[in-house]
Protein backbone atom coordinates (compact mmCIF):
# COMPACT_ATOMS: atom_id res chain seq x y z
CA UNK A 1 0.00 0.00 0.00
CA UNK A 2 2.30 2.51 1.15
CA UNK A 3 5.01 1.42 -2.25
CA UNK A 4 2.15 2.08 -3.83
CA UNK A 5 0.52 5.64 -2.90
CA UNK A 6 4.50 6.36 -3.15
CA UNK A 7 5.25 4.90 -6.59
CA UNK A 8 1.83 6.31 -8.38
CA UNK A 9 2.97 10.31 -6.48
CA UNK A 10 6.86 9.40 -7.86
CA UNK A 11 5.16 8.60 -11.72
CA UNK A 12 3.09 12.05 -11.04
CA UNK A 13 6.21 14.11 -10.18
CA UNK A 14 8.15 12.71 -13.23
CA UNK A 15 7.80 16.19 -15.50
CA UNK A 16 6.82 14.84 -18.82
CA UNK A 17 3.93 13.32 -16.70
CA UNK A 18 3.41 15.93 -14.97
CA UNK A 19 3.35 18.63 -18.16
CA UNK A 20 0.56 16.62 -19.70
CA UNK A 21 -1.28 16.33 -16.45
CA UNK A 22 -1.44 19.94 -16.05
CA UNK A 23 -2.24 20.38 -20.14
CA UNK A 24 -5.09 18.63 -19.93
CA UNK A 25 -6.63 19.97 -16.41
CA UNK A 26 -6.20 23.77 -17.68
CA UNK A 27 -9.50 24.33 -19.37
CA UNK A 28 -11.31 22.51 -16.47
CA UNK A 29 -9.48 24.33 -14.03
CA UNK A 30 -10.74 27.79 -15.65
CA UNK A 31 -13.59 26.58 -16.30
CA UNK A 32 -13.84 25.93 -12.32
CA UNK A 33 -12.90 28.87 -11.43
CA UNK A 34 -15.87 30.86 -13.93
CA UNK A 35 -18.30 28.63 -12.20
CA UNK A 36 -16.96 29.27 -8.81
CA UNK A 37 -15.62 32.89 -9.49
CA UNK A 38 -19.32 34.55 -11.03
CA UNK A 39 -21.88 33.75 -8.33
CA UNK A 40 -19.15 34.48 -5.82
CA UNK A 41 -18.97 37.62 -7.18
CA UNK A 42 -22.54 37.83 -7.53
CA UNK A 43 -23.42 37.23 -4.64
CA UNK A 44 -20.69 39.43 -2.97
CA UNK A 45 -21.27 42.65 -4.62
CA UNK A 46 -25.38 41.95 -5.09
CA UNK A 47 -26.72 39.04 -3.37
CA UNK A 48 -25.33 39.69 -0.16
CA UNK A 49 -27.13 42.34 2.28
CA UNK A 50 -25.38 45.27 2.84
CA UNK A 51 -24.09 45.23 6.83
CA UNK A 52 -25.45 47.18 9.22
CA UNK A 53 -22.62 48.54 10.24
CA UNK A 54 -20.25 49.56 7.32
CA UNK A 55 -23.09 49.50 4.33
CA UNK A 56 -21.91 48.81 0.93
CA UNK A 57 -18.45 49.60 2.29
CA UNK A 58 -17.65 45.97 3.32
CA UNK A 59 -18.08 44.35 0.10
CA UNK A 60 -14.44 44.51 -0.50
CA UNK A 61 -14.02 41.74 2.20
CA UNK A 62 -15.17 39.28 -0.38
CA UNK A 63 -12.24 40.09 -1.86
CA UNK A 64 -9.98 41.29 0.67
CA UNK A 65 -10.09 37.84 3.32
CA UNK A 66 -10.08 35.49 0.11
CA UNK A 67 -6.99 36.60 -0.47
CA UNK A 68 -5.28 37.06 2.40
CA UNK A 69 -5.93 33.05 3.41
CA UNK A 70 -4.63 32.61 -0.02
CA UNK A 71 -1.08 34.83 0.55
CA UNK A 72 -0.42 32.49 3.65
CA UNK A 73 -1.52 29.42 2.07
CA UNK A 74 0.55 29.19 -0.88
CA UNK A 75 3.50 30.56 0.91
CA UNK A 76 2.96 27.29 3.68
CA UNK A 77 1.72 25.06 0.16
CA UNK A 78 5.43 26.77 -1.26
CA UNK A 79 7.70 25.57 2.21
CA UNK A 80 5.95 21.96 1.83
CA UNK A 81 6.95 21.87 -1.81
CA UNK A 82 10.43 22.88 -0.62
CA UNK A 83 10.73 20.26 1.79
CA UNK A 84 9.45 17.81 -0.31
CA UNK A 85 12.12 18.97 -2.91
CA UNK A 86 15.01 18.83 -0.15
CA UNK A 87 13.94 15.43 0.75
CA UNK A 88 13.32 13.63 -2.28
CA UNK A 89 15.00 15.73 -4.99
CA UNK A 90 11.57 16.19 -6.56
CA UNK A 91 12.44 18.36 -9.67
CA UNK A 92 8.62 19.40 -10.09
CA UNK A 93 7.81 19.96 -6.64
CA UNK A 94 11.26 22.35 -6.93
CA UNK A 95 9.24 23.79 -10.06
CA UNK A 96 6.11 24.29 -8.55
CA UNK A 97 7.54 25.81 -5.79
CA UNK A 98 9.11 28.10 -7.78
CA UNK A 99 5.77 28.69 -9.82
CA UNK A 100 3.61 29.40 -6.94
CA UNK A 101 5.96 32.71 -6.22
CA UNK A 102 4.40 35.49 -8.11
CA UNK A 103 0.63 33.98 -7.51
CA UNK A 104 1.20 34.43 -3.33
CA UNK A 105 3.45 37.93 -4.43
CA UNK A 106 0.22 38.85 -5.94
CA UNK A 107 -2.49 37.62 -3.55
CA UNK A 108 0.14 39.37 -0.78
CA UNK A 109 -0.67 42.67 -3.27
CA UNK A 110 -4.14 42.46 -3.26
CA UNK A 111 -4.85 41.63 0.51
CA UNK A 112 -2.20 44.85 0.73
CA UNK A 113 -3.96 47.20 -1.44
CA UNK A 114 -8.04 45.72 -1.06
CA UNK A 115 -7.27 46.29 2.49
CA UNK A 116 -6.01 49.62 2.11
CA UNK A 117 -9.02 50.91 -0.10
CA UNK A 118 -11.14 49.42 2.91
CA UNK A 119 -9.46 51.40 5.19
CA UNK A 120 -9.64 54.76 4.12
CA UNK A 121 -13.50 55.14 4.42
CA UNK A 122 -13.53 52.66 7.69
CA UNK A 123 -10.01 53.80 9.87
CA UNK A 124 -10.23 56.84 7.74
CA UNK A 125 -6.81 56.80 6.45
CA UNK A 126 -4.64 54.65 3.77
CA UNK A 127 -2.79 52.82 5.93
CA UNK A 128 -1.87 51.94 9.92
CA UNK A 129 0.81 49.99 11.32
CA UNK A 130 -1.67 47.34 12.28
CA UNK A 131 -0.01 43.85 13.10
CA UNK A 132 -2.10 41.95 10.57
CA UNK A 133 -1.14 45.06 7.87
CA UNK A 134 2.26 45.06 8.85
CA UNK A 135 3.07 41.20 8.74
CA UNK A 136 1.44 40.94 5.65
CA UNK A 137 3.51 43.65 4.14
CA UNK A 138 6.62 41.50 5.72
CA UNK A 139 5.37 38.72 3.79
CA UNK A 140 5.28 40.69 0.69
CA UNK A 141 8.90 41.45 1.67
CA UNK A 142 9.39 37.82 2.09
CA UNK A 143 7.01 36.64 -1.28
CA UNK A 144 9.75 39.36 -3.24
CA UNK A 145 13.36 38.06 -1.39
CA UNK A 146 12.10 34.85 -2.88
CA UNK A 147 11.95 35.99 -6.40
CA UNK A 148 14.35 38.08 -6.47
CA UNK A 149 16.98 35.10 -5.35
CA UNK A 150 15.34 32.45 -7.46
CA UNK A 151 15.81 34.95 -10.21
CA UNK A 152 19.69 35.70 -10.04
CA UNK A 153 21.14 32.03 -9.69
CA UNK A 154 22.00 31.38 -13.07
CA UNK A 155 22.09 27.82 -11.65
CA UNK A 156 18.50 25.98 -11.62
CA UNK A 157 19.43 23.37 -9.84
CA UNK A 158 21.19 25.49 -6.98
CA UNK A 159 18.13 28.22 -7.27
CA UNK A 160 15.52 25.90 -6.32
CA UNK A 161 17.86 24.46 -3.13
CA UNK A 162 18.73 27.91 -2.17
CA UNK A 163 15.16 28.76 -2.63
CA UNK A 164 13.96 25.60 -0.98
CA UNK A 165 16.05 26.58 1.91
CA UNK A 166 14.97 29.93 2.53
CA UNK A 167 11.50 29.00 1.82
CA UNK A 168 11.55 27.02 4.92
CA UNK A 169 13.46 29.44 7.43
CA UNK A 170 10.90 31.70 6.75
CA UNK A 171 7.98 29.13 7.11
CA UNK A 172 9.43 29.17 10.98
CA UNK A 173 10.06 32.85 10.88
CA UNK A 174 6.49 33.85 10.36
CA UNK A 175 4.85 33.16 13.52
CA UNK A 176 7.85 34.85 15.18
CA UNK A 177 6.72 37.89 12.87
CA UNK A 178 3.41 37.52 13.29
CA UNK A 179 3.98 37.41 17.10
CA UNK A 180 6.19 39.94 17.46
CA UNK A 181 4.17 42.59 15.31
CA UNK A 182 1.18 41.48 17.45
CA UNK A 183 2.93 43.38 20.19
CA UNK A 184 1.03 46.84 19.05
CA UNK A 185 -2.51 47.08 20.11
CA UNK A 186 -4.63 45.55 16.92
CA UNK A 187 -6.92 48.11 14.87
CA UNK A 188 -8.13 45.14 13.21
CA UNK A 189 -10.95 43.71 13.42
CA UNK A 190 -10.94 40.24 15.06
CA UNK A 191 -11.13 37.06 13.02
CA UNK A 192 -15.21 36.17 12.23
CA UNK A 193 -15.16 32.96 10.38
CA UNK A 194 -12.07 30.93 12.09
CA UNK A 195 -14.09 31.24 15.98
CA UNK A 196 -15.35 27.62 17.11
CA UNK A 197 -19.02 26.58 16.79
CA UNK A 198 -21.63 28.79 14.85
CA UNK A 199 -19.16 31.85 12.41
CA UNK A 200 -20.33 34.53 13.61
CA UNK A 201 -21.64 35.89 10.00
CA UNK A 202 -24.79 35.51 8.17
CA UNK A 203 -25.46 33.03 5.48
CA UNK A 204 -25.85 35.60 2.69
CA UNK A 205 -22.26 36.67 3.38
CA UNK A 206 -21.00 33.08 3.78
CA UNK A 207 -21.48 31.84 1.05
CA UNK A 208 -20.22 34.37 -1.50
CA UNK A 209 -17.22 34.42 0.60
CA UNK A 210 -16.51 30.66 0.41
CA UNK A 211 -17.51 30.71 -3.71
CA UNK A 212 -14.73 33.60 -3.90
CA UNK A 213 -12.01 31.38 -1.63
CA UNK A 214 -12.74 28.59 -3.77
CA UNK A 215 -12.45 30.24 -7.12
CA UNK A 216 -8.95 31.65 -6.10
CA UNK A 217 -8.02 28.30 -5.28
CA UNK A 218 -8.79 27.14 -8.61
CA UNK A 219 -7.26 30.34 -9.90
CA UNK A 220 -3.68 29.42 -7.96
CA UNK A 221 -3.80 26.46 -9.12
CA UNK A 222 -4.47 26.78 -12.83
CA UNK A 223 -2.03 29.72 -12.69
CA UNK A 224 0.70 27.72 -10.98
CA UNK A 225 0.67 24.79 -13.29
CA UNK A 226 0.53 27.00 -16.34
CA UNK A 227 3.45 28.25 -15.17
CA UNK A 228 5.16 25.47 -13.89
CA UNK A 229 4.77 23.97 -17.59
CA UNK A 230 6.62 27.00 -19.08
CA UNK A 231 9.38 26.52 -16.09
CA UNK A 232 9.66 22.80 -16.99
CA UNK A 233 10.08 23.23 -20.97
CA UNK A 234 12.83 26.01 -20.50
CA UNK A 235 14.57 23.98 -18.02
CA UNK A 236 14.36 20.62 -19.89
CA UNK A 237 14.73 22.19 -22.66
CA UNK A 238 17.40 19.27 -24.33
CA UNK A 239 15.07 16.42 -23.45
CA UNK A 240 13.02 14.43 -25.86
CA UNK A 241 9.68 14.98 -24.34
CA UNK A 242 9.84 18.68 -24.31
CA UNK A 243 10.93 18.94 -28.00
CA UNK A 244 8.05 16.98 -28.60
CA UNK A 245 5.57 19.46 -26.07
CA UNK A 246 7.01 22.30 -27.72
CA UNK A 247 7.02 21.61 -30.96
CA UNK B 1 40.84 25.30 21.31
CA UNK B 2 42.65 26.47 18.57
CA UNK B 3 39.39 27.71 16.13
CA UNK B 4 42.06 27.95 13.18
CA UNK B 5 38.74 29.31 10.82
CA UNK B 6 37.45 32.20 13.34
CA UNK B 7 41.62 32.71 13.27
CA UNK B 8 41.08 32.90 10.14
CA UNK B 9 38.48 35.20 9.60
CA UNK B 10 39.27 37.68 12.19
CA UNK B 11 43.51 38.43 10.73
CA UNK B 12 40.83 38.78 7.50
CA UNK B 13 39.29 41.47 9.04
CA UNK B 14 42.45 43.39 11.25
CA UNK B 15 44.34 43.38 8.04
CA UNK B 16 41.57 44.84 5.76
CA UNK B 17 40.10 47.08 8.14
CA UNK B 18 38.03 49.04 5.56
CA UNK B 19 35.50 46.24 5.58
CA UNK B 20 34.66 46.33 9.14
CA UNK B 21 35.38 50.25 10.07
CA UNK B 22 33.35 51.66 7.22
CA UNK B 23 30.25 50.19 8.30
CA UNK B 24 30.65 51.38 12.14
CA UNK B 25 31.33 54.98 10.61
CA UNK B 26 28.55 54.61 8.73
CA UNK B 27 26.25 53.84 11.85
CA UNK B 28 28.29 56.37 13.87
CA UNK B 29 27.08 59.25 11.10
CA UNK B 30 23.72 57.90 10.25
CA UNK B 31 22.82 58.41 14.14
CA UNK B 32 24.13 61.55 13.94
CA UNK B 33 21.97 62.33 11.01
CA UNK B 34 18.67 62.69 12.88
CA UNK B 35 19.59 65.64 15.34
CA UNK B 36 20.12 67.36 12.19
CA UNK B 37 16.98 66.37 10.37
CA UNK B 38 14.76 66.15 13.22
CA UNK B 39 16.04 68.78 15.84
CA UNK B 40 17.50 68.71 19.21
CA UNK B 41 15.09 68.74 21.12
CA UNK B 42 15.90 66.38 23.85
CA UNK B 43 12.35 64.93 24.56
CA UNK B 44 12.06 64.35 20.74
CA UNK B 45 15.84 62.60 20.49
CA UNK B 46 14.91 60.41 23.39
CA UNK B 47 11.99 59.05 22.18
CA UNK B 48 13.32 58.24 18.80
CA UNK B 49 16.78 57.24 20.29
CA UNK B 50 16.03 53.33 20.89
CA UNK B 51 14.30 52.79 17.37
CA UNK B 52 16.91 55.02 15.69
CA UNK B 53 20.30 52.92 17.37
CA UNK B 54 18.69 49.72 16.32
CA UNK B 55 17.44 50.43 12.59
CA UNK B 56 21.23 51.86 12.40
CA UNK B 57 22.46 49.32 14.20
CA UNK B 58 20.34 46.54 11.18
CA UNK B 59 21.46 48.91 8.58
CA UNK B 60 25.31 48.23 9.30
CA UNK B 61 25.13 44.78 10.05
CA UNK B 62 23.25 44.55 6.60
CA UNK B 63 26.42 46.31 5.12
CA UNK B 64 29.21 44.55 6.38
CA UNK B 65 27.51 41.12 5.52
CA UNK B 66 28.22 41.56 1.32
CA UNK B 67 31.65 40.09 1.90
CA UNK B 68 30.92 37.09 4.13
CA UNK B 69 31.39 34.22 1.89
CA UNK B 70 32.41 36.65 -1.08
CA UNK B 71 35.74 36.28 -1.25
CA UNK B 72 36.36 32.94 -0.01
CA UNK B 73 34.12 32.18 -3.29
CA UNK B 74 36.29 33.60 -5.16
CA UNK B 75 39.74 32.15 -4.06
CA UNK B 76 38.67 29.05 -3.76
CA UNK B 77 39.03 28.47 0.06
CA UNK B 78 34.93 28.18 0.40
CA UNK B 79 35.72 24.78 -1.45
CA UNK B 80 38.28 24.16 0.59
CA UNK B 81 35.81 24.31 3.95
CA UNK B 82 33.11 22.15 2.01
CA UNK B 83 35.69 19.50 1.13
CA UNK B 84 37.22 19.33 5.06
CA UNK B 85 35.96 16.74 6.91
CA UNK B 86 35.07 18.92 10.07
CA UNK B 87 31.02 19.29 10.37
CA UNK B 88 30.19 22.57 8.61
CA UNK B 89 28.09 24.19 10.96
CA UNK B 90 30.91 24.54 13.09
CA UNK B 91 32.51 26.39 10.15
CA UNK B 92 29.34 28.63 9.58
CA UNK B 93 29.40 28.98 13.64
CA UNK B 94 32.53 30.50 12.87
CA UNK B 95 31.71 33.04 10.73
CA UNK B 96 29.26 34.14 12.14
CA UNK B 97 30.91 34.43 15.34
CA UNK B 98 33.43 36.21 13.78
CA UNK B 99 30.96 38.67 11.72
CA UNK B 100 30.00 39.74 15.53
CA UNK B 101 33.43 40.01 17.00
CA UNK B 102 34.03 42.85 13.82
CA UNK B 103 30.60 43.72 13.37
CA UNK B 104 28.34 43.55 16.73
CA UNK B 105 31.21 44.34 19.35
CA UNK B 106 32.24 47.97 17.72
CA UNK B 107 28.91 48.92 18.37
CA UNK B 108 28.51 47.92 21.61
CA UNK B 109 31.89 50.09 22.51
CA UNK B 110 30.36 53.11 20.74
CA UNK B 111 26.58 52.10 22.50
CA UNK B 112 27.58 54.98 24.85
CA UNK B 113 28.72 57.92 23.08
CA UNK B 114 25.89 57.42 20.77
CA UNK B 115 22.93 57.05 23.83
CA UNK B 116 24.86 60.70 24.58
CA UNK B 117 24.18 62.16 21.62
CA UNK B 118 19.98 60.43 21.88
CA UNK B 119 20.23 62.26 25.16
CA UNK B 120 19.34 58.73 26.50
CA UNK B 121 19.12 58.64 30.41
CA UNK B 122 21.14 55.96 31.91
CA UNK B 123 19.13 52.91 32.71
CA UNK B 124 17.65 53.04 28.94
CA UNK B 125 21.64 52.96 28.16
CA UNK B 126 21.85 50.06 30.50
CA UNK B 127 19.45 48.26 28.38
CA UNK B 128 20.55 49.07 25.26
CA UNK B 129 24.03 47.61 26.36
CA UNK B 130 21.76 44.34 27.58
CA UNK B 131 20.02 44.45 24.59
CA UNK B 132 22.62 45.28 21.62
CA UNK B 133 24.90 41.98 22.07
CA UNK B 134 21.99 39.94 21.74
CA UNK B 135 20.29 41.48 18.80
CA UNK B 136 23.36 41.99 16.98
CA UNK B 137 24.37 38.62 17.42
CA UNK B 138 20.67 37.23 15.47
CA UNK B 139 21.58 39.92 12.89
CA UNK B 140 25.28 37.96 12.43
CA UNK B 141 23.25 34.60 12.18
CA UNK B 142 21.24 36.11 9.89
CA UNK B 143 23.80 38.19 7.75
CA UNK B 144 25.91 34.41 7.50
CA UNK B 145 22.49 32.68 6.66
CA UNK B 146 21.29 34.92 4.01
CA UNK B 147 24.70 35.19 2.02
CA UNK B 148 24.96 31.62 2.60
CA UNK B 149 21.52 31.23 1.02
CA UNK B 150 22.54 34.26 -1.56
CA UNK B 151 25.90 32.15 -2.78
CA UNK B 152 25.02 30.99 -5.88
CA UNK B 153 24.11 34.03 -7.22
CA UNK B 154 27.48 35.77 -6.95
CA UNK B 155 26.50 39.02 -8.90
CA UNK B 156 23.36 40.60 -7.28
CA UNK B 157 25.17 42.65 -4.54
CA UNK B 158 22.56 43.23 -1.76
CA UNK B 159 20.63 40.17 -2.19
CA UNK B 160 21.85 38.80 0.53
CA UNK B 161 20.10 41.87 2.34
CA UNK B 162 17.37 41.81 0.97
CA UNK B 163 16.55 38.08 2.83
CA UNK B 164 17.69 38.93 5.61
CA UNK B 165 16.16 42.16 6.08
CA UNK B 166 12.20 40.26 7.16
CA UNK B 167 13.56 37.74 8.86
CA UNK B 168 15.46 40.68 11.08
CA UNK B 169 12.46 42.58 12.31
CA UNK B 170 11.12 40.64 15.34
CA UNK B 171 14.36 41.09 16.86
CA UNK B 172 14.51 44.61 16.37
CA UNK B 173 10.72 45.08 17.14
CA UNK B 174 12.02 43.48 21.01
CA UNK B 175 15.01 45.05 20.91
CA UNK B 176 13.72 48.65 20.90
CA UNK B 177 10.65 48.26 22.79
CA UNK B 178 12.86 46.73 25.75
CA UNK B 179 14.74 49.52 25.45
CA UNK B 180 11.97 51.95 25.30
CA UNK B 181 8.99 50.26 27.04
CA UNK B 182 8.58 50.36 31.12
CA UNK B 183 8.07 47.33 31.39
CA UNK B 184 11.49 45.73 29.70
CA UNK B 185 11.61 42.06 31.24
CA UNK B 186 9.34 40.53 28.55
CA UNK B 187 10.75 41.77 25.72
CA UNK B 188 14.25 40.76 26.33
CA UNK B 189 13.14 37.66 27.21
CA UNK B 190 11.79 37.37 23.69
CA UNK B 191 14.67 38.45 22.21
CA UNK B 192 16.87 36.27 23.81
CA UNK B 193 14.16 33.72 22.78
CA UNK B 194 15.07 34.69 19.04
CA UNK B 195 18.56 34.31 19.59
CA UNK B 196 18.04 30.84 20.59
CA UNK B 197 15.74 29.70 17.70
CA UNK B 198 17.74 31.86 15.69
CA UNK B 199 21.39 29.40 16.87
CA UNK B 200 19.74 26.54 16.44
CA UNK B 201 18.03 26.52 13.16
CA UNK B 202 20.68 28.88 11.25
CA UNK B 203 23.65 27.28 11.53
CA UNK B 204 22.35 24.19 9.90
CA UNK B 205 20.63 26.34 7.76
CA UNK B 206 23.22 28.21 6.42
CA UNK B 207 25.62 25.39 6.32
CA UNK B 208 23.13 23.15 3.82
CA UNK B 209 22.66 26.34 1.51
CA UNK B 210 26.45 26.55 1.37
CA UNK B 211 26.75 22.64 0.18
CA UNK B 212 23.63 23.17 -2.67
CA UNK B 213 25.20 26.70 -3.86
CA UNK B 214 28.46 24.95 -4.19
CA UNK B 215 27.19 22.98 -6.67
CA UNK B 216 26.55 26.14 -9.25
CA UNK B 217 29.72 28.00 -8.11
Amino acid sequence: MGTSVYATLGRLASPPVFYRIAEASRIWLIGLFLLLFIPGIYGALIGAPPDYQQGEGYRIIFVHVPAAWMSLFIYVNMAGMAAVSLIWRGKTAAICARASAPAGAAFTALTLATGSIWGKPMWGTWWVWDARLTSELILLFIYLGYMALVASIPDRRTAAAAGAILLLVGLINIPVIHFSVDWWNTLHQPATIAKFGAPSIDKAMLMPLLLMAGSFMVFYLAVMATMAQALLLEQEASSQWAKQAAS
Amino acid sequence: MKLPLLRRDLLVAARRPGEWLIPLAFFTATVAIFPLAIGTRPETLRTIAPGVIWTVALLSSLLSQDMLFRRDIRDGSLEQLLLSPRPLILAVLAKAVAHWLACGLPLIVLAPLLAAWMQLPAEQLLLLLVTLPLGTAVFSLLAVFAEAVAAGASRSRFLGGMLALPLCMPAVIFAAAAVAGDAPAAPLLLLAACLSLAITVLPLAAAGALRASAQGI
